[in-house]
């Protein structure tokens, strides 16, 4: 598949600082591609840095092959974590404004029929939800119809419902052959959105894959969950790997097959056993050692 | 043109539905006219000028009583023409030429020079041959007027870009703007225009409005006075524009809106003539636009300038401009 942008050995200084450490990444044209990392990681300095809005320091980043320019401002669509819009217009004018920077555009009826305008067309742009916002927001970085766009913490303060209409919005988008560079520090909303990730820490990339091939290389195991009176008499005595959390059992194991066998012989009811799926969230954990919430 | 258009259109329904800004926009001005015409159109004022051809030291020893009196400024001069023009102008009140057979001039019509008549004698007798000059009356508010609408000007270009520009930069609205094709030269040139509309269009309603009440004594053309007052506030957004090019703090911007801008007002001549204070201080007033602005406007308002006869101010206004937008846009950053 083509690379719709690529950047090697990427490098960002500031005084003191170094926020990107030569990071390498390619980016597949139609995919959405999650940049995850712990606060400080460098994930909003390397997006920046994709987006032509942060000069690096060293290191390239090309846009169908070609360094960034003025026809990549014509194709890609940015929201930004944190931005204002002008004050004192409508969510129409503001509509208005960005179309007439751009050479194409999406017909402006189609945009608010996709970003579920409609409602608040002539409201006053500070007087929106945060959910509002953020669709018009989505609806100016998708004004131009660009072929790449950058969603930096799209849903960051946004209450679950509003979380999980913006992600059904995003997968709208997505149906249209978009590429897509996620940050996001909601780990269910990279699995529920990204065909692949990459997980920074202190600047560099520690782990890159699609999250079930990330999962499978880091967790060769599973969870077995089991309420303690569930175990049986000798579990301790088996020789599993057993973690006590509440009144629960967790057994970590990459014999299934066997494990099960062993709790059976030992007595185990195993009506209330559970397997627990790793998540993200585990995987974001084992490779920096970090919390994901911010 | 349509990238620019988007952006213009979008900068003026901010400042139009911002009710309070365009409220003070507005009112501020009024009541400096109305308060300042007020305030100055009595004698209060307790310091006299009196220009002196052939010395101070001559008048010194011609008429001590006179010299030794307190309140007077007695600035010297070289030429008798220059000096008498002055007089006429209402930049000097009195004249006194002790080169020769002691003689002073006055302006007919201005009310310091009559008093400094009546101090002459009460001080020297009746030594002094009396010369008069016939001058247009120029009241204090007409000689006013321009330093208040340069001044308010000033303020709105200055405040008003530079402020709105460094909180753009601030709440992230520029950077969401550099992420689009539209260039800096396009944005700033919308800021400037829009600024500049606003500014002509108040300028114009409060002189005319200002007008209908105190009857300005305009000599000159309004074509001339348009085309001054359209460069000088072109320059001071010109200013605006290059204090806000970088910077994200307000409180940064605001102290550096300060500095340039009190000088300005100080020594531009917007509230007294510069005549017989430092030669340093009337070379730097050169410096600033709101002087050539002020200059100009008075010129052409007062003394019925033509446009030829401001054409210094014209090239220095225009090349002002030229120079600080062209540098506002060479340093202008977008975060």
């Amino acid at each position: 598949m083509t690379q719709i942008i690529t950047a090697t050995s990427l490098v960002k200084h500031y005084p003191g600082i170094v926020a990107v450490d030569g990071i390498n990444l390619s980016i597949r044209k139609g995919i959405c591609f999650g940049l995850l990392g712990p606060n400080g990681a460098g994930k909003t300095t390397t997006i920046e840095m994709l987006e032509g809005i942060l000069q690096q320091t060293g290191g390239t980043v090309l846009y169908k092959g070609e360094p960034l320019g003025t026809r990549y401002r014509e194709e890609v669509g940015i929201q930004f974590q944190h931005t204002a819009l002008q004050e004192f217009l409508t969510v129409r004018e503001t509509l208005e404004l960005f179309e007439r920077l751009y050479h194409h555009t999406i017909p402006i009826p189609e945009l608010i029929e996709l970003c579920a305008l409609a409602d608040i067309l002539n409201r006053d742009t500070r007087k929106l939800s945060g959910g509002q916002r953020q669709r018009l927001l989505l609806a100016l970085a998708l004004i131009n119809d660009p072929e790449l766009i950058f969603l930096d913490e799209p849903t960051t303060g946004l209450d679950p419902q509003a979380r999980r209409n913006f992600w059904d919005l995003v997968k709208l988008v997505m149906s249209r052959n978009k590429t897509i560079v996620l940050t996001t520090h909601y780990m269910e909303e990279a699995y529920a959105l990204c065909d692949e990730i990459a997980i920074m820490d202190k600047g560099r990339i520690v782990s890159q894959g699609t999250p079930a091939q990330l999962l499978f290389e880091h967790f060769g195991d599973v969870v077995l969950q089991i309420p303690r009176a569930d175990a049986g008499g000798r579990l301790f005595e088996l020789g599993l790997s057993i973690a006590q959390a509440a009144d629960t059992l967790e057994i970590k194991t990459n014999r299934l097959h066997h494990t099960l066998q062993q709790l059976i012989e030992n007595g185990a009811n195993l009506d209330r056993l559970r397997i627990r799926a790793w998540t993200l969230e585990d995987l974001f954990i084992n490779v920096t050692g970090k919390s994901p919430k911010p | 043109m349509k990238k620019f258009l988007a952006v213009l259109h979008a900068r003026n329904m901010e400042f139009l539905r911002d009710r309070s800004a365009l409220t003070w926009n507005l009112a501020m001005p009024f009541l400096l006219v109305i308060g300042l015409a007020f305030t100055f159109s009595g004698s209060n004022k307790e310091l006299y000028k009196i220009g002196v051809v052939g010395g101070i030291e001559t008048l010194t020893r011609v008429a001590p009583a006179l010299q030794s009196t307190r309140h007077i400024l007695f600035v010297p001069y070289d030429s008798l023409a220059t000096a008498i023009d002055k007089v006429k102008h209402h930049q000097m009140d009195m004249l006194i030429d002790v080169s020769g057979t002691p003689r002073y001039w006055i302006n007919a019509s201005s009310p310091n020079g009559y008093l400094l008549e009546r101090i002459v004698w009460g001080t020297e007798g009746k030594q002094f041959q009396r010369q008069a000059v016939e001058g247009a009356e120029i009241r204090y508010v007409d000689w006013f007027l321009p330093g208040i609408l340069g001044m308010n000007m000033m303020f709105s270009c200055l405040f008003g870009v530079g402020f709105v520009i460094v909180r753009y930069r601030k709440n992230g609205f520029l950077k969401r703007l550099k992420a689009t094709p539209l260039g800096a030269f396009h944005f700033l040139f919308a800021q400037l225009i829009s600024r500049l509309l606003l500014i002509m269009v108040i300028t114009t309603v409060v002189y005319s409005g200002c007008n209908l009440f105190i009857d300005f004594n305009m000599q000159g053309s309004y074509w001339t006075l348009l085309l001054v007052t359209t460069l000088g506030a072109t320059c001071m957004i010109s200013i605006g524009l290059l204090i806000a090019a970088r910077t994200a703090s307000e409180e940064f911007a605001g102290g550096i809106l300060n500095a340039v801008t009190w000088p300005m007002m100080l020594l531009s001549g917007a509230w007294f003539s510069l005549e017989g204070t430092h030669a340093w201080v009337q070379q730097l007033a050169q410096i600033f636009p709101l002087t050539h602005l002020i200059a100009a406007t008075r010129a052409i308002m007062a003394e019925g300038a033509t446009l030829s006869q401001v054409m210094p101010q014209v090239w220095v206004l225009a090349g002002m401009s030229a120079v600080f937008l062209a540098l506002g846009a060479l340093v202008f950053k977008w975060e």
